[in-house]
């Protein structure tokens, strides 16, 4: 008896020694103990398919076709055809200034435009707007500065385009950032440039003292 | 007669199920520890096609993890990035790096760079990026410290136990809204503004369903 008990000692110190412990770093796939259902025989996003040539289970865009939205309700604007609030163009096809009147410029759209400007914009443009974000020091040299008198007086309608087709070493932002997003950011530009021309004089009274002015 | 069996015999039966007992205890705890995602997804990372560094891009350049996985606050699916998101960048940033070649010729082709799943739920689990993200539960929760990662590794368990900890008793686990992309950030409990978390969850409405429909469908 004693010697089964050396045997399965043996065994167990055999075990650890091969199966080590929890948290071991291993390139192979994870083995599936009960497999059951765990890899059904569907499609997931941006996973593999044998059935399509392109082995792509993500289907390229038809020409022409246009986003529905997120909503099962019917959006009436689907079609997109809002010049001034899908492409910054006035109805004669000249960028638009200003933004477009559907949009509340509220504090919570300057928020939003604010959180989506450091995400996508703060990388490059800098968390000023100045162009001398972290990229610059790895190589990205020409990113504008909104603070330029070109861009200060650069209708909406235009940065909404460059956003989204990109221009220059830019890229288009328009799969990261939707017609919303894009205004918003606009917004929070408009915010910074004004910000940098601020002078004491732009100071409420009452706030004076806590900026102690 | 001589004895067929020695005197030692006797005992054989019990010293039999005393070796089953112990035998069983051994196996049990074997299985334990070796079955389970513990011991079999933790410590997963599988070799890139592109040696991407999280450590340098979230964790030095400081990048928010929504610049690649952008449609994470907004949708089920945490997506990889377009290889256009990473030209973005290196389109001037080490333009002619090896390293970079898989995500150039992607760029130009259209075919997708082969990333490989580390966090990979089984097909029965209906996980809802935004849900979670958009009511407090940050990326490290489930994660852990990408940012510090050089090379992805799977973290936690994702076990159905290590979802249900949280569902249970979501309170413990929930991060201000500001903190959710800082995967230094620690949670509202950690900081002691537990009743900050309550108010959280009462505004936010966070009900984790306990129920086995919740996830599985």
């Amino acid at each position: 008896m004693r010697t089964v008990y050396y045997v399965t000692a043996l065994l167990v110190v055999l075990t650890i020694s091969i199966g080590g412990f929890r948290g071991r770093r291993s390139t192979q796939p994870p083995i599936e103990v009960f497999p059951d259902m765990n890899r059904q025989a569907k499609y997931k996003p941006q996973a593999g398919s044998k059935f399509f040539a392109d082995g792509r289970a993500d289907r390229p865009l038809a020409a022409g076709v246009v986003p529905r939205g997120r909503t099962i309700a019917p959006d009436p604007d689907f079609l997109r055809a809002d010049n001034f609030l899908y492409r910054g163009q006035t109805t004669s096809g000249e960028f638009a200034r200003d933004f477009p009147p559907e949009l509340a410029l509220d504090e919570k759209f300057m928020q939003h435009g604010q959180e989506r400007y450091t995400i996508y914009c703060a990388p490059c443009h800098g968390a000023l707007g100045d162009g001398q974000g972290i990229t610059k020091s790895y190589g990205m040299v020409t990113t504008a500065s909104y603070h330029d008198d070109r861009i200060r007086k650069m209708p909406e309608g235009e940065i909404f385009n460059t956003i989204t087709n990109g221009k220059n070493t830019m890229s288009p932002y328009a799969d990261k950032l939707s017609p919303e997003d894009r205004w918003a950011v606009i917004a929070y530009v408009r915010a910074l440039e004004r910000a940098r021309q601020g002078a004491v004089s732009d100071v409420p009274a009452d706030h004076k003292a806590d900026l102690g002015l | 007669m001589s004895h067929v069996f020695s005197k030692r015999s006797n005992s054989l039966p019990l010293q039999l199920v005393l070796y089953l007992f112990v035998l069983g205890g051994t196996v049990t705890a074997a299985v334990t520890y070796y079955c389970t995602p513990k011991y079999l997804r933790v410590g997963y990372a599988p070799v890139q096609p592109v040696p991407y560094d999280h450590s340098l891009h979230a964790g030095q350049l400081g990048l928010d993890c929504r610049y690649c996985h952008s449609n994470v606050d907004q949708s089920g699916f945490a997506n990889l990035p377009t290889s256009q998101t990473c030209m973005n960048c290196h389109k001037l940033v080490k333009p002619q790096s090896p390293l970079l070649a898989v995500v150039r010729a992607s760029f130009e082709s259209g075919a997708p760079v082969p990333w490989v799943q580390v966090h990979k739920a089984p097909d029965y689990v209906y996980f809802n990026h935004a849900i979670h993200v958009n009511r407090g539960v940050s990326c490290v929760e489930c994660h852990g410290r990408i940012d510090q990662m050089t090379v992805v590794t799977h973290a936690k368990s994702l076990s159905m136990k290590f979802c249900l900890d949280c569902h249970r008793a979501p309170a413990q686990f929930l991060r201000a809204p500001q903190d959710l992309y800082h995967l230094a950030a620690s949670t509202l409990a950690e900081q002691g503004r537990t009743a900050d978390a309550a108010r959280f969850i009462q505004q936010a409405k966070i009900k984790p369903p306990q129920s086995c429909s919740g996830c599985h469908r």
